[in-house]
C-alpha cells in the first residue's frame, strides 16, 4: 500500500495487490509466484518449517504480539486431532489491515493457513471472517472454491500424504470475539464469552478441547514469503524484537489517511504521521494519538520519534496493539473522543464479569454527565475509582479484575486525558477538580513543562 | 416468516457437515434464515434447533448475542453509520444528524415506506476512508451529506439492486464456498482422531534416523 518508503523494503503482504486490481484471483496469484511457499513447506519436515518461522522471529499481528512459532509449539505432544483457527474478526476501533488481506489478497491468506496447518498437524482450519465483511466472504468463499479445485486445498494436496480441509465460517457482530477464547465459544455456536485462562489456554484445550492454535490474518499472511524467500530474509529487515514488516493504519486528522506497510521496529511514528501520512491537516498541531487501537494509552508529541517496535513503546507505556493509530489535531475536543471510545467498550463488553459490565457503563454515563455539563467537582475522581476497580492503580500492562483484556481497555483515554488534558475536564466541569486515584502506566504523565515546574505529579511515573 | 425452504434445509445441512460438531454451524444457519426472510423468525431459530440437535432456547440464546441477528423486520436497506474513534473525528455525528433529519427517522428505526432502517455501528475497519457508512454491510466511504442524499435517491429508486442484495445477504450464492466432494477431506471428529498421517511420517522416519544413528555409533 505504502508508495512512499524506501525500494528496499519488501512489501511482504500487500506487494501484490497494491501492484494488481485482479491479486485476489487464482490466475494473478499463481502468475506472481503464489503457491511456491506452500510447495517449499511440502519439501521440509514439519517440524522444520515450525523452526523457519521461529528463526524468522514473526510476532503476532493480531495485538498482543507473542511469537507464532513459539505459539505453535505449545500444542501438548501427542494429542490429536489439532485446530487451526483463523482470527479474521478484524474490529479494534482505528484498525484497518485484515480485511484488506481477505479482500483483496485472499489466496496469500489460505497458503499462510495450509502452511501453518502442515507445521502444526492440524486435522482442520477455520476461517472466522468478521461478519460485517461481505465482501471479504465473498472473495473467500470464491478463492477456497479455487483453491479445492486447484488440488491445493482437501484431500491429498499436490499429491502429497497432507490432507486438510478450511472452513469458511461468518462471525455476526461481536468485538469480544476477537479476544481467542471467545472466537473459539462462538466457532462451537455459543455466545461469545471468553474462557477462564487457566485452564482453558487454547494450544492445550480450545475448539472442542483440543489443542487449537488461533493466528491472525496478518501473521499467516506472512509465511507464505517466509517460505519463499527463508527465515533470514525476514530477520534482516525490522530490529530488537520487531522483524519484518507491519501493517498501519493511521486515521483521523491527518492530510492523507492510509494503509501502509512499513519495517518493523525501525520506522518512527514521525516518519508514519509526517511522512507516509503528510502530516495534521491543515498544518495544525498534533494534540495526541492513540498508538495501538482504543485499549492503548494515548501518546503525544514526545513520543513521535520513538521507533515502532514492540518493546520501545511497551517501556514508554503503551503498545502498537493491532497496528491502529488514530490521529487528533489540536481542535479535538479530547473528552468526547474518549466518550466515543469508553461507549465502544460499554457497548461490547459481553456482560460475563461485573467490573467490566457495569464499570465500562458507568464511565459512559459520568462521561456523558460531564460533556451535558451536569458534572460535579468529583466526577473526575469517581470515574478513576471506577476505572481503578476494573484495572487496578492503571498500571501498564494493565492488572484487571475481569477474565479477558476488555475491560482495562475503557480506562487508557481517560487516564491520558485526566493527567495530560485535565483543563479540558475542568472547562466542561467549570471549576478544578482533586484526583486521589493513582495512574501508574508510564504514558499517563503531564506535559513535560509543566512537570519540570512540579505540578501535579503526584502519582504518574516519568517515561522510561 | 418461516422455516427453511427445501433449498435452504438442504444447503444448512451441507454447512452442518463442515463441522466436527453440528453446534458450530449456529451462526453460519442464523444468517441463511436472515438471508432467506430478512430477519431470523421464531419458526426459523425452532427449524435450526432441529437440524442442529439443539433446543430452540439454545438458538435463541446464540442469536441474541451477536449485533447482526435481527429478530424483527427491518427495512429492506440496512443503512449502518460508523460513530467509532476515527469516523467521529472525521464528521460521523453530523453525519448521523443529517441522516436522520433526511430520512425523518431516529438511528435504530426504519422509515414507513419500509425501504431504510439507519442504525449507528461501532468500527467497520475502514479507519481512513472515514466517515463511512455500510449498506446491507457493502462499504461507502469518505461520506458527506450529499452523498448520502444521493445514496438515499438511488436505494428508493432501486437503481444499486444488482450491487446490494436485500438486507439478509451476505455472500452472493455465487460465492459461497462450496466443498467438491471429490476433493474433500472431511471434518476432523474428535472422537478417534489420530496422529495425521504427515506427521506420522517424518516422525517415524526421524525415529528411524536417530535409531540408526545409535546403531552406527555403537
Amino acid at each position: 500500500m505504502s508508495d512512499t518508503s524506501p525500494d528496499r523494503i519488501p512489501q511482504i503482504v500487500t506487494g501484490r495487490l497494491a501492484a494488481h486490481d485482479d491479486a485476489h484471483t487464482i490466475a494473478r496469484y499463481e502468475a506472481t509466484g503464489g503457491y511456491a511457499g506452500l510447495r517449499a513447506a511440502l519439501e521440509l519436515a514439519p517440524d522444520d518449517v515450525t523452526a523457519q518461522v521461529k528463526e524468522a522471529s514473526l510476532l503476532g499481528r493480531g495485538g498482543a504480539g507473542f511469537p507464532a512459532g513459539v505459539k505453535w509449539g505449545f500444542c501438548p505432544p501427542g494429542v490429536w486431532p489439532r485446530y487451526l483457527v483463523v482470527n479474521g474478526d478484524e474490529s479494534e476501533p482505528g484498525t484497518y489491515k485484515d480485511r484488506i488481506l481477505m479482500e483483496r489478497d485472499p489466496h496469500q491468506l489460505i497458503e499462510g493457513i495450509l502452511i501453518a496447518c502442515y507445521a502444526i498437524g492440524c486435522a482442520q482450519a477455520f476461517l472466522y471472517c468478521r461478519g460485517e465483511m461481505a465482501l471479504a466472504h465473498e472473495r473467500l468463499g470464491a478463492a477456497l472454491n479455487e483453491a479445492y479445485a486447484a488440488g491445493y486445498i482437501g484431500k491429498n494436496i499436490l499429491g502429497t500424504d497432507y490432507s486438510i480441509d478450511v472452513v469458511l465460517h461468518w462471525g455476526a457482530g461481536a468485538y469480544i470475539v476477537g479476544e481467542e477464547t471467545a472466537l473459539i465459544e462462538s466457532l462451537e455456536g455459543n455466545r461469545g464469552m471468553p474462557r477462564l485462562k487457566p485452564p482453558f489456554f487454547p494450544a492445550a484445550k480450545g475448539l472442542y478441547l483440543q489443542p487449537t492454535v488461533v493466528n491472525n490474518v496478518e501473521t499467516l499472511s506472512n509465511l507464505p514469503w517466509i517460505m519463499t524467500n527463508g527465515a533470514e530474509a525476514f530477520h534482516a529487515l525490522g530490529a530488537e524484537t520487531s522483524r519484518g514488516t507491519r501493517l498501519f493504519a493511521v486515521s483521523g486528522h491527518v492530510e492523507n489517511p492510509g494503509v501502509h506497510e512499513v519495517e518493523f521496529g525501525t520506522t518512527t511514528f514521525r516518519d508514519l504521521i509526517y511522512g507516509h501520512c503528510g502530516g495534521i491537516r491543515e498544518g495544525r498541531d498534533l494534540k495526541a494519538f492513540v498508538p495501538g487501537g482504543a485499549s492503548s494509552p494515548w501518546f503525544f508529541e514526545e513520543h513521535l520519534d520513538l521507533p515502532l517496535e514492540t518493546k520501545a513503546v511497551g517501556n514508554a507505556g503503551s503498545m502498537l496493539g493491532s497496528g491502529a493509530i488514530v490521529v487528533m489535531d489540536s481542535e479535538t475536543d479530547v473528552v468526547k473522543a474518549s466518550r466515543t471510545l469508553v461507549r465502544f467498550f460499554a457497548v461490547e463488553s459481553c456482560g460475563k464479569c461485573t467490573p467490566c459490565r457495569e464499570g465500562t457503563t458507568w464511565m459512559e454515563r459520568i462521561l456523558d454527565r460531564i460533556i451535558a455539563g451536569q458534572g460535579r467537582a468529583s466526577d473526575v475522581d469517581l470515574l478513576l475509582d471506577v476505572c481503578d476497580n476494573i484495572s487496578p492503580e492503571l498500571t501498564w500492562p494493565p492488572k484487571q479484575t475481569t477474565i479477558c483484556p476488555l475491560g482495562p481497555s475503557a480506562p487508557p483515554s481517560v487516564a491520558s486525558i485526566v493527567r495530560r488534558f485535565p483543563e479540558e475536564f475542568e472547562r466542561y466541569l467549570g471549576t478544578s477538580f482533586e484526583v486521589t486515584v493513582p495512574m501508574k502506566g508510564a504514558a499517563y504523565v503531564p506535559k513535560p513543562d509543566t512537570a519540570a515546574a512540579g505540578a501535579s505529579g503526584s502519582s504518574g511515573e516519568s517515561p522510561s | 416468516m418461516a422455516r427453511l425452504n427445501a433449498e435452504n434445509t438442504e444447503l444448512a445441512k451441507e454447512l452442518i457437515g463442515h463441522y466436527p460438531r453440528s453446534k458450530s454451524a449456529l451462526i453460519p444457519l442464523l444468517h441463511l434464515a436472515q438471508e432467506q426472510d430478512g430477519f431470523v423468525s421464531d419458526e426459523a431459530m425452532v427449524h435450526i434447533a432441529e437440524l442442529v440437535g439443539v433446543t430452540p432456547a439454545e438458538v435463541l440464546g446464540t442469536c441474541s448475542f451477536y449485533e447482526m441477528f435481527k429478530r424483527e423486520p427491518v427495512g429492506r436497506y440496512l443503512v449502518n453509520i460508523c460513530h467509532g474513534i476515527a469516523c467521529a473525528l472525521m464528521g460521523a455525528e453530523d453525519l448521523i444528524s443529517h441522516a436522520e433529519d433526511t430520512l425523518g427517522v431516529k438511528a435504530g428505526s426504519t422509515t414507513a415506506d419500509g425501504a431504510i432502517t439507519i442504525e449507528r455501528a461501532e468500527c467497520q475497519a475502514a479507519c481512513t476512508e472515514a466517515p463511512c457508512l455500510q449498506v446491507n454491510y457493502r462499504y461507502r466511504y469518505r461520506v458527506t451529506d450529499d452523498d448520502f442524499d444521493a445514496l438515499v435517491t438511488q436505494l428508493r429508486a432501486g437503481a444499486l439492486d444488482g450491487e446490494i442484495p436485500p438486507h439478509g445477504t451476505l455472500a452472493r450464492p455465487a460465492f459461497r464456498q462450496h466443498i467438491p466432494d471429490d476433493r474433500r477431506n472431511g471434518p476432523a471428529l474428535v472422537e478417534g482422531g489420530g496422529e495425521p498421517v504427515w506427521i506420522k511420517r517424518h516422525r517415524e522416519m526421524k525415529e528411524g534416523e536417530a535409531a540408526e544413528a545409535q546403531g552406527t555409533a555403537s
